[in-house]
C-alpha cells in the first residue's frame, strides 16, 4: 500500500551513462561509424606522405615503403582499410535516406539510390585496379 | 509454451523512492497477449498500485510506449510469447523524466511539437466551397510524415536528445517536414527559421534509431537529413541571391 | 494554445491556491469556457470558439492528451454529399430510414448541410483526404448509404481529422489546455452549470475551473461492454457528469454493434473492407446476408444492399446465422469470415494498409491471402446526453456533442462514417451556441468554492482515505460488462434486463465497499479506474432501464418479447434523468419529423 504524501511533483531523471554507447548494438554501430572518419584522415595522410615522398626521390620512396611495411603500419593500415570500407557502406546507405528522387511521382527505393553509389565505387576500385596491376 | 512468464517492471514513487527499482511478477503466457495484456493482468489482479498510460490497444493512441527489454516499443503490439521463456523487463521511455512507474513527462515533447508550427500556413484561404486539388503523387510527397502517432519512441531511441534535452527531437521535425511538404502549404520559410537553429535540423548526427523503432515507419531520420539538404540550399540561394530571389 | 503549466496563463481575477488538511491542495482557475473531452468534438468546439469569439478564454480539460481520444481509432471515413449526382435530401433520407425514424429530423436536415462545408474545412487545414487522379477528394461507398459521400483518408481518416485538428488548434492562445485532468464533478449554481471539478493525474492536486459555459466531449461509453472496439477511456465520464447534475440522458438504450471486429481484442476491421468489396462467409462459404431481406449477391458492391446495409441489420444477421449453427468455432467463440481477397494486393495496399496491418500484427493473417474471422462487437452509443441542435442541454451553461451527446441524428441506429462530420457539425454548433451564451453572462459566484471543497471532501473520504475495502475494482468491473453483455446485447429480452437493472443495483451497492490500495498522489491510475467505473455503472443503468421500458423493436433496440417496432407507443425519445433515490426515471420526448414520415426499412431492392 501506498501511502498519502505531500503534493509532490518530483520526477527522477535518469542522467545518460557516459558509455551509453555500449548499451545498444546500435548505438555501437552508430560510434564505429563516427569513428571511421578518424581512419578516413588517416589514409588522406598517408596519401599525403606518400606523394611527398614520391616527390622527393627514389631513396625517400624506399624508405616510405619500407616504414609501410613495418609490422604495426600494416596492422594499422589492414585496420583503416576495414573502417573505410565500413565508413563507405554506411553512408551509401544512409544517401538513400536523405535523398528523395521521385519518378513519374512515385519514390525511388533505396536500393535505386544506393546502388549508383555502389557502381560509382566499383568503378573507381575497377579503374584503379587496373592502372596498379597492368604492369 | 510455459503458461506463465515473469515480469520485471520498473517501479518508481516521487514520495518514497530516490531512484526507480524493480518488481517482478508472474503472468500467464498467453499466444495472444501483448505485453500491455501482463501489465493489466498484474494491475487487475496482483497489484493497483502499479501505474502506466495505455487506451487504444491497436497501435494507433500512441499511449502505451514504454522500453522492453532495452528497446522502445508500442506495449499494445509487443507480444509477450517474442520474449518466451523470459523474463520481459518492462521500463518507462528512455531519455524522459519519470513521474512514476511507468509513466514519464511528456510535457517537453508537446512544446517542442508546437514550436515547429504544424499547420497550414497560408498568404491567401480558399472559401469553404472550394477545395485545394491535391494529386496521389502530391499526397504521397508528405503522406509517410502524417503518419506519426505522438508515441515519442523516436526520443527514447534517441542519444542525441538524451544527450542534450534542447534538440528539437524526430517527431518534431518530421511534423514540420510533413506540412513543408504539403503542397497546401506556403510556411516552409517560417518554419526553416526555427529548425534551421543549432537545437533543429543540426543538432542530428543521424543515428538512426528514431526510424528504426518508429511503429508507423514515418522516418524521422530520413525527414531531418531531407531537411539538411533544404536548409543548406536555401542558404546557398541566400548567399548567391541576397535579395531573397526564391 | 498555452499549457498550464505556463502560470502567464492563470486568470488571476478569481484564482488561488487553498492549502486545505494537510494532503491535498486544491487550486481555482477561470475561463470563459470549459471543454471537457480534447477529442474531435471537443477540438472542434475550442477552434470554433477562438474563430468566432477570440476574446474568449477557453479551456480544454481532458483525462489524456488530446491526440490520444478515441477519434484517433476511427477508420473508414466521414460522411458529407460531395458529388453532383447526390443530394442534401438522399444523405438525410439514408440517415432518417438508418435509424429507424428515431432521428430528430431537423437535427439530420442541418447535419447534412453543414457535414461537407466542414469536411472542406478540415481539408483546408491540411488533412491529407485521399484524392482521386486529378487531385479531387475521392469518395467510398459506405454501409447504408444509396450514394457514394464518405471521404476518407485511407483507412485511418479519424487519426487524419484527430492529429488535424490537434496541430491547428495550437495555433489559437486563447486556447488553455488542461492535459490530464480528470473531470469529478460539474460546479451547478443558481441551475446554471458553472464550472467543473477536475484532479490532476501528475500531481493529485483538485482543480476548480470556473466557466459561463461547460461543453461536454467526452464520448462514449462502449466499456460498460466487456468485447469492444472502443478504448479503455471511454467510460461515459460526461454522460455520467451530466446524469448526476441532474441532465438528462437520451435514447440509451441503443447501443450499436459492429458487425466486424476481431475476435478476442475488439480490434475494429472497418466498414470500408465491405464498402471495397468485401464479402461476408458463413463457415460454408456462403454470402449469407441475402437470407435476411438485404438483397441479392453481386460480385461487386451494391449500395444499401448486403454487405453494403447497417451495421444493426448485418450484428443481427449474425446472431441468425450463430443460431442455425452456420457460423465458424473460433477460440473465442463464433466468427464468421470476411472475404478480402478477390480485392488484391493493390487495393488492399492502397485503400486498407490499416486493416492489413492490424490483421497481420494481432491476428497472424494477410487478409491478401486469407480470410479474416470476424464477428459483432459494440462499437457506438447512438444515446447520449439529451441535447438540441445547437449542443444545448436542459440545464443551462451545460452543452454537449459527439458520441457523448444525442443530438438526435442517429436515432436508433447509426450510419458507418456519419459520427466523424457528426463531432464536426455540432462540435461547432456547440461551441458557438456557448460562446454566445457566455458573452452575455455574470462571471461565475464566489459560492462555487464550496462545491469544489465538497467535491474534494468526497474524492478523500470515498476513495484516497478509506479504508478496509474488500471489493476489487477489476472484479466489479467484469461483472458489470458480463451483465451488460449477457442482458443488454444484440437481443434482449424483458426478464434478462429487469435481471440486469437488479444485479447493475446490487454493484452500485457493492461499489461502496471498494478496495484501494494506492493512496498515492501521483498518477494514481487505481483512482482513475474507479471514478471511471462509478461512471460507467451509473451509464450501464441507464441502458438497461431505458431498454427494459422500450418494450419494441426498432434499429439496434430488438426485444426477442416485442420483435416488431411499435410507433404508436415509441416514436419517441427515450430521457433519463437520475431520481431522488439515485435510480434512473425515463421519461419520453416526441421525435421531430419534417419531411420523411415513418416508413418501413428497405434494403437491397
Amino acid at each position: 500500500m501506498i501511502n498519502p504524501t505531500e503534493y509532490v511533483p518530483k520526477s527522477y531523471h535518469a542522467r545518460v551513462s557516459t558509455y551509453w554507447w555500449l548499451t545498444r548494438w546500435v548505438y555501437l554501430k552508430f560510434i564505429l561509424r563516427e569513428v571511421s572518419s578518424v581512419f578516413v584522415a588517416w589514409f588522406v595522410v598517408v596519401t599525403l606522405l606518400q606523394i611527398r615522398a614520391v616527390t622527393s626521390g627514389p631513396a625517400d620512396y624506399g624508405e616510405f615503403q619500407r616504414w609501410l611495411r613495418s609490422p604495426l603500419l600494416l596492422t594499422l593500415n589492414a585496420v583503416s582499410f576495414f573502417f573505410v570500407v565500413f565508413h563507405a557502406v554506411t553512408w551509401f546507405n544512409l544517401s538513400a535516406k536523405a535523398m528523395v528522387v521521385r519518378v513519374g511521382g512515385k519514390r525511388l527505393p533505396g536500393i535505386a539510390i544506393a546502388a549508383p553509389n555502389y557502381a560509382a565505387w566499383a568503378v573507381a576500385s575497377g579503374a584503379v585496379a587496373w592502372i596498379l596491376l597492368r604492369g | 509454451m510455459a503458461n506463465r512468464i515473469t515480469i520485471e517492471v520498473a517501479r518508481y514513487h516521487p514520495a518514497h523512492d530516490e531512484k526507480p527499482g524493480f518488481d517482478t511478477y508472474e503472468v500467464p503466457l498467453r499466444k495472444e497477449w501483448v505485453v500491455l495484456d501482463a501489465l493489466n493482468y498484474i494491475k487487475d489482479h496482483l497489484d493497483g498500485t502499479l501505474s502506466f498510460r495505455w487506451s487504444c490497444r491497436m497501435g494507433v493512441c500512441g499511449s502505451c510506449g514504454m522500453t522492453v527489454n532495452g528497446v522502445p516499443k508500442l506495449t499494445c503490439a509487443t507480444f509477450l510469447s517474442d520474449y518466451a521463456p523470459g523474463p520481459v523487463r518492462v521500463e518507462p521511455l528512455k531519455n524522459f523524466p519519470v513521474l512514476r512507474d511507468l509513466v514519464v513527462d511528456t510535457s517537453d515533447f508537446l512544446v517542442k511539437l508546437g514550436k515547429s508550427k504544424p499547420w497550414i500556413i497560408r498568404k491567401v484561404e480558399k472559401p469553404l466551397d472550394e477545395e485545394y486539388l491535391q494529386t496521389p503523387e502530391e499526397l504521397d510527397a508528405y503522406k509517410q510524415y502524417s503518419m506519426c502517432i505522438n508515441c515519442m519512441l523516436c526520443y527514447a531511441a534517441c542519444p542525441v536528445y538524451g544527450l542534450d534535452p534542447l534538440f528539437s527531437g524526430p517527431a518534431a521535425i518530421a511534423l514540420a517536414q510533413r506540412y513543408n511538404l504539403d503542397s497546401r502549404d506556403q510556411g516552409a520559410n517560417q518554419r526553416l527559421d526555427i529548425l534551421s537553429q543549432h537545437d533543429g535540423i543540426w543538432g542530428c548526427t543521424f543515428v538512426g534509431e528514431c526510424t528504426q523503432v518508429c511503429p508507423k515507419n514515418v522516418d524521422p531520420a530520413g525527414a531531418i537529413q531531407q531537411y539538411k539538404l533544404t536548409a543548406t540550399t536555401e542558404w546557398l540561394k541566400a548567399l548567391v541571391l541576397p535579395r531573397g530571389g526564391t | 494554445m498555452i499549457f498550464r503549466s505556463d502560470p502567464a496563463c492563470l486568470d488571476t481575477g478569481f484564482s488561488g491556491v487553498y492549502h486545505r488538511r494537510s494532503a491535498l491542495m486544491l487550486d481555482i482557475s477561470s475561463h470563459d469556457i470549459v471543454l471537457i473531452g480534447g477529442g474531435g468534438a471537443g477540438l472542434r468546439a475550442a477552434i470554433a470558439i477562438s474563430e468566432t469569439a477570440p476574446n474568449l478564454s477557453v479551456a480544454v480539460v481532458s483525462k489524456v492528451y488530446p491526440m490520444r481520444s478515441h477519434t484517433v481509432a476511427a477508420e473508414g471515413g466521414a460522411a458529407g454529399v460531395h458529388l453532383a449526382e447526390d443530394s442534401l435530401d438522399e444523405h438525410a433520407y439514408d440517415t432518417i430510414s438508418g435509424g429507424d425514424w428515431l432521428c430528430d429530423q431537423d437535427a439530420v436536415e442541418a447535419f447534412v448541410k453543414e457535414a461537407p462545408l466542414e469536411l472542406m474545412r478540415l481539408e483546408h487545414w491540411g488533412c491529407p483526404w485521399s484524392r482521386d487522379p486529378n487531385g479531387r477528394i475521392a469518395v467510398r461507398p459506405f454501409g447504408g448509404m444509396k450514394k457514394t459521400r464518405t471521404w476518407f483518408a485511407a483507412d485511418k481518416t479519424g487519426f487524419h481529422m484527430l492529429h488535424t485538428l490537434f496541430q491547428t488548434s495550437l495555433k489559437y492562445d486563447a486556447v488553455t489546455r488542461y492535459d490530464e485532468y480528470f473531470a469529478t464533478r460539474l460546479l451547478v449554481d443558481d441551475g446554471r452549470v458553472q464550472g467543473v471539478v477536475a484532479l490532476e493525474l501528475t500531481t493529485g492536486k483538485i482543480q476548480a475551473i470556473t466557466a459561463k459555459a461547460v461543453i461536454l466531449c467526452t464520448g462514449g461509453c462502449g466499456r460498460v461492454f466487456r468485447f469492444t472496439t472502443n478504448a479503455a477511456i471511454k467510460t461515459g465520464d460526461g454522460m455520467a457528469l451530466a446524469y448526476r447534475a441532474g441532465a438528462p440522458l437520451k435514447d440509451m438504450e441503443f447501443v450499436q454493434y459492429h458487425p466486424t471486429g476481431l475476435p478476442f481484442t475488439g480490434i475494429l476491421i472497418t466498414e470500408a473492407a465491405r464498402a471495397e468489396g468485401g464479402h461476408l462467409l458463413n463457415k460454408d462459404g456462403y454470402r449469407y446476408l441475402q437470407d435476411y431481406n438485404l438483397g441479392t449477391p453481386e460480385p461487386q458492391p451494391v449500395l444499401r444492399s448486403m454487405e453494403l446495409g447497417p451495421r444493426d441489420r448485418l450484428s443481427q444477421a449474425f446472431v441468425h446465422e450463430q443460431e442455425k449453427g452456420r457460423t465458424v468455432e473460433g477460440p473465442y467463440g463464433p466468427v464468421v469470415n470476411l472475404d478480402l481477397r478477390h480485392l488484391g494486393a493493390k487495393t488492399i495496399n492502397e485503400k486498407l494498409p490499416f486493416v492489413r496491418e492490424l490483421c497481420l500484427k494481432y491476428e497472424h493473417i494477410d487478409p491478401i491471402s486469407q480470410m479474416i474471422p470476424v464477428r459483432p462487437v459494440v462499437h457506438y452509443m447512438m444515446g447520449g446526453v439529451h441535447t438540441d441542435l445547437n449542443g444545448a442541454t436542459p440545464m443551462k451553461g451545460l452543452y454537449a456533442a459527439g458520441e457523448t451527446a444525442c443530438v438526435s441524428i442517429n436515432g436508433a441506429n447509426r450510419l458507418g462514417s456519419n459520427s466523424l462530420p457528426e463531432l464536426l457539425v455540432f462540435g461547432a454548433r456547440a461551441g458557438s451556441a456557448a460562446a454566445a451564451y457566455a458573452a452575455e453572462q455574470k462571471p461565475p459566484g464566489r459560492h462555487l468554492l464550496a462545491q469544489a471543497l465538497d467535491e474534494e471532501a468526497r474524492l478523500q473520504d470515498q476513495f484516497l482515505r478509506k479504508t478496509g475495502g474488500r471489493e476489487p475494482i477489476a472484479d466489479l468491473r467484469e461483472e458489470m460488462q458480463k451483465i451488460m453483455e449477457n442482458c443488454a446485447g444484440i437481443y434482449r429480452s424483458g426478464d434478462s434486463l429487469s435481471g440486469a437493472a437488479g444485479k447493475l443495483q446490487e454493484l452500485q451497492d457493492r461499489f461502496r465497499d471498494i478496495r484501494l490500495d494506492d493512496r498515492g498522489h501521483v498518477f494514481n491510475t487505481e483512482l482513475i479506474s474507479a471514478l471511471e467505473l462509478s461512471c460507467m455503472l451509473d451509464v450501464a443503468e441507464t441502458i438497461a432501464e431505458c431498454a427494459m421500458r422500450r418494450t419494441e423493436s426498432r434499429g439496434a433496440h430488438q426485444r426477442t418479447d416485442y420483435p416488431a417496432r411499435d410507433d404508436e407507443k415509441f416514436l419517441a425519445h427515450s430521457l433519463t434523468y437520475r431520481g431522488a433515490d439515485g435510480r434512473p426515471r425515463v421519461e419520453y420526448a416526441p421525435v421531430t419529423i419534417t419531411r420523411w414520415p415513418p416508413a418501413e426499412r428497405v434494403y437491397g431492392r
